[in-house]
């Protein structure tokens, strides 16, 4: 943009290199730190998320720097003095500079979104981005490695409001959702009425619930402890408290659970929904506006709980 | 052509009711719907108070959560539909015939009818407050099947009176995008060839022609979802055999481009600004007009990142997520063609000048939220997040409201003939650039950890940045102060405008403040060169310096 192209003005030239090495400094530091901005890596996505983001947070704080320098700089050294009402030097454009700038930013997004394809693919082998009304062949064999077929699917049914889990191997169920460690599961995910979201976030993984369909949804649980599970997608008046917790535990751990929870009679599982909805019935006036009516809780062996501290 | 006589004579003073009533004038209808768009953003905004209070416990706890779901839909809603598309149409307005030198639109009682279609449905909205059940309660997407489940079973419910506002602001728009678009293809003054439109002009046709491609989807997906609540059509009932993932197909192909509707104007908006305060030409101006068109022609293949966890397959997230990323070229081009205006600019930091650098680093931070969002495995863990609504606050607030703000304050001379105070300006930027971060900063830690978005309870881990992202609403809600103040002091005594107080250069500057009722009547000047001749020493139109010094005498002998 200087009108003498010929002659380099040298200190400038190394005071922007040094400036342009410090703010890739502090930009590879902030992208480092998003990795402590998530819940815990919980499922074998979690680190290819984290990594995906890690590297698009040093990107994007490098570009926001270098923008805010710029207007900075601007604010600071290019301020009008004052009563100076003239015009500055017009300068209209410069071909070579708006190619290179519409060129970084091609192959800047072009990389990340090349990069984000090979996570999806990745994540689409680990399991979680395959749908069973798109079944073709290779999936209706597993389309896993051998060893790393799924052991067995459980049954997501979401209402309004409430998560039942189903094991039909054993035919347990609960409205926790207890799942091996280090084993692949896959879920039938489906809905009673309306569209819900099937949300963990320490495994970085969503899925919407819609009626009418049932999908397959594929996860490998890492790291033992106990997360939420929470609604994604608006569901009404209790999509807030529409909540469940997933154990994550030893293959040991679980299978004895199971067994214990095979030998339980049927009891009314979780629904804070259903709670909240009785006491609302007790205040007069109903508080409020119109809502649609619970479903009643699900008949589960193990109702759990939603209440206890959590990992993430 | 000879420099105008009849501007010399003045006109007579026109009284300020025939802002109440029918008008065909494109000003008055302008100023009509700036108004009507700030009495509604003061209603969405008391909504957005609730909402933060309610949010600033982990409990339900402020209000009923049936009511804090009716809230933050209405919220959404007139924001929308009732806040920033009419106060965009109202510059819309006030600036494209006066920008090309028209007299007025080219179908003035079509503009009339546009306009007050808003009163209308704005009156359905607010009138759901108060039929049994309440207002509409299913977000502003309405997904069915929640959006028709109609717990009281009554034909008139929040949720048919909310779909039946949003087809009439669908045709209102539609008609006022035919008026622009016509106008800015078929009255633009001798001389001025589209590369010598302003840039605001190339941007708003550009929006209006989004709209008139999209708008006809959501208004007749959302007349099938009426049909659907009321007389009970299976369009996208599950049971009925109908697919609610349509609806979203529907919905998102106008609703992601609606985002540029309100965003492209606002990029006219810097690219006219940021001249007039560097003192400088727009870096670019042709590549930044056919970037506006670039935005829309990808703008309508983008909508289905909006549906990444809605069970759609893996080719489609594939290849939205790279048509996604390719906006971020075009946008790109814009905010480096800014700086590059700024750059060795003379620059002034006045009010407006204060609110577009705001919002462009903003818009930068949004921008950069933006492409992580566009990322498939990303937007799996975060889509349906606070991480989302802090992104789109941050476009639509931190962005497209602060340029809106310079707008108003920049043009606010032309068309009330009064100057706006400065110090209230500055001010009212202070507190609007703080509370807006404040505001919806902490959004995107909220959302990367997990918390949803439209919940009226939360686990108390995410109290903390909850705590904040309130404080920053509550000042974003006392920011509007000073602006209300400064509008209504400067519009009754504020002091004189002069035909050009910025030393801006355009055609709407060579019109008295504020304009005659015809603009230019017979007397427009024949455009010579581009717009933003800053510097350059040319004359925008053919007897410029004739037109001034009558303008300069018209002024002396007020």
């Amino acid at each position: 943009m200087t009108a003498s192209p010929s002659s380099i003005n040298r200190p400038a030239v190394i005071a922007v290199s040094l400036w342009v090495g410090v703010l890739i400094v502090i930009s590879r530091w902030v992208g480092l730190q998003s990795y402590h901005w998530f819940p815990v890596q919980a499922s074998n996505a979690a680190p290819l998320v984290d990594g995906l983001f890690s590297f698009e947070t040093t990107i994007g704080t490098f570009v926001f720097l270098a923008v805010a320098s710029v207007m900075g700089w601007v604010i600071v050294r290019h301020r009008a003095e004052k009563y100076d009402a003239s015009d500055a030097e017009p300068i209209e454009g410069n071909t070579k500079l708006e190619i290179i700038w519409t060129a970084i930013p091609f192959v800047l997004v072009m990389a990340i979104a090349v990069y984000a394809m090979k996570v999806n693919t990745s994540l689409g082998v680990l399991g979680p981005m395959e749908h069973i009304h798109l079944a073709d062949a290779k999936e209706q064999q597993g389309g896993y490695p051998g060893d790393r077929l799924p052991s067995e699917t459980i049954e997501v049914v979401a209402r309004q409001w409430s998560w039942e889990f189903r094991y039909p191997d054993t035919g347990v169920s609960s409205t926790e959702l207890h799942l091996p460690l280090d084993q692949p599961v896959t879920f039938r995910l489906v809905s009673e009425d309306v569209l819900h979201g099937f949300y963990i976030p320490a495994f970085r993984l969503k899925q919407d619930v819609i009626p009418g369909r049932a999908i397959n949804f594929n996860l490998t649980p890492i790291r033992v402890g106990r997360y939420r599970l929470r609604d994604s997608q608006f569901s009404g008046t209790w999509f807030a408290a529409n909540q469940a917790d997933v154990v994550v535990e030893s293959v040991e751990a679980y299978q004895a659970w199971l067994k214990q929870a095979a030998g339980l009679p049927l009891q009314p599982g979780i629904s804070d929904a259903v709670e909240e909805y009785e006491l609302r019935l007790k205040q007069s006036p109903t508080p409020g506006w119109a809502t649609v009516k619970p479903a009643p809780p699900p008949q589960v062996n193990v109702p759990g709980s939603n209440a206890l501290p959590h990992d993430a | 052509m000879t420099p105008t006589p009849s501007l010399a004579q003045g006109h007579p003073q026109l009284s300020w009711t025939r802002y109440l009533g029918f008008s065909t004038d494109a000003k008055v209808i302008g100023i009509q719907y700036i108004v009507l768009a700030f009495f509604f953003f003061l209603i969405g905004g008391f909504l957005a108070m609730i909402i933060r209070g309610e949010l600033l416990t982990p409990p339900a706890d402020l209000v009923d959560r049936t009511v804090y779901n009716g809230l933050y839909t209405m919220h959404g809603t007139i924001m929308l539909f009732l806040f920033i598309f009419p106060v965009l149409n109202g510059l819309n307005n006030l600036l494209i015939p006066t920008m090309i030198g028209a007299p007025d639109m080219a179908f003035p009682r079509l503009n009339t009818a546009a306009f007050w279609l808003v009163p209308v449905f704005g009156s359905l909205l607010i009138a759901s407050f108060f039929v049994p059940g309440g207002p509409a309660y299913s977000g502003w997407w309405s997904y069915p099947p929640v959006s028709i489940q109609n717990p009281l079973g009554n034909l008139i419910s929040g949720q048919s009176l909310w779909l039946l506002a949003v087809a009439l602001s669908g045709v209102s728009s539609i008609m006022g995008a035919i008026n622009f678009v016509t106008t800015i293809l078929r009255m633009r003054a001798p001389g001025m060839t589209l590369f010598r439109m302003p840039v605001f002009c190339w941007t708003a046709l550009a929006a209006q022609s989004l709209q008139l491609i999209g708008l006809p989807a959501l208004t007749g997906g959302a007349v099938m979802l009426l049909f659907d609540l009321t007389v009970g059509t299976s369009f996208y009932r599950p049971e009925g055999g109908g697919d609610p993932v349509l609806y979203q197909h529907f919905f998102w192909f106008y609703s992601h481009p609606a985002v540029y509707v309100i965003i492209l104007p606002v990029f006219g908006i810097f690219s006219e600004l940021f001249p007039v305060y560097s003192r400088k030409p727009l870096f670019g101006y042709v590549y930044v007009c056919l970037a506006s068109f670039i935005i829309v022609g990808l703008g309508l293949i983008v909508w289905v990142h909006h549906m990444f966890p809605s069970g759609v397959t893996m080719w489609m997230r594939n290849l939205f997520m790279f048509t996604t990323m390719l906006i971020a070229v075009p946008t790109g081009v814009k905010v480096f063609a800014w700086l590059g205006t700024l750059w060795r600019g003379k620059i002034q930091l006045t009010t407006p000048m204060l609110f577009c650098l705001g919002g462009l680093i903003n818009f930068v931070f949004a921008g950069i939220t933006g492409v992580m969002l566009a990322t498939v495995p990303i937007d799996i863990h975060v889509s349906n997040t606070y991480f989302v609504v802090g992104h789109f606050h941050y476009v639509i607030y931190g962005a497209a409201v602060m340029g809106i703000f310079a707008a108003i304050y920049h043009w606010f001379p032309k068309f009330t003939g009064r100057m706006p105070y400065e110090g209230l300006g500055k001010l009212h930027f202070v507190l609007t650039f703080i509370g807006a971060n404040l505001n919806f900063l902490p959004m995107h830690p909220l959302g990367l950890m997990g918390m949803p978005r439209r919940v009226s309870s939360y686990d108390p881990e995410f109290a903390f940045w909850n705590v904040l992202a309130s404080l920053g609403a509550f000042l974003l809600g006392v920011s509007i102060i000073p602006f209300l103040l400064n509008m209504i002091s400067s519009w009754a005594r504020g002091p004189k405008a002069t035909h050009n107080p910025w030393n801006a250069i355009g055609l709407e500057w060579l019109l008295p403040s504020p304009p005659p009722v015809e603009n230019f009547e017979e007397h427009v000047p024949t455009v010579i060169s581009r717009p933003y001749g800053y510097g350059t020493g040319l004359p925008l139109v053919e007897h410029q310096d004739e037109i001034e010094r009558q303008l300069t005498l018209q002024e002396a002998s007020a």
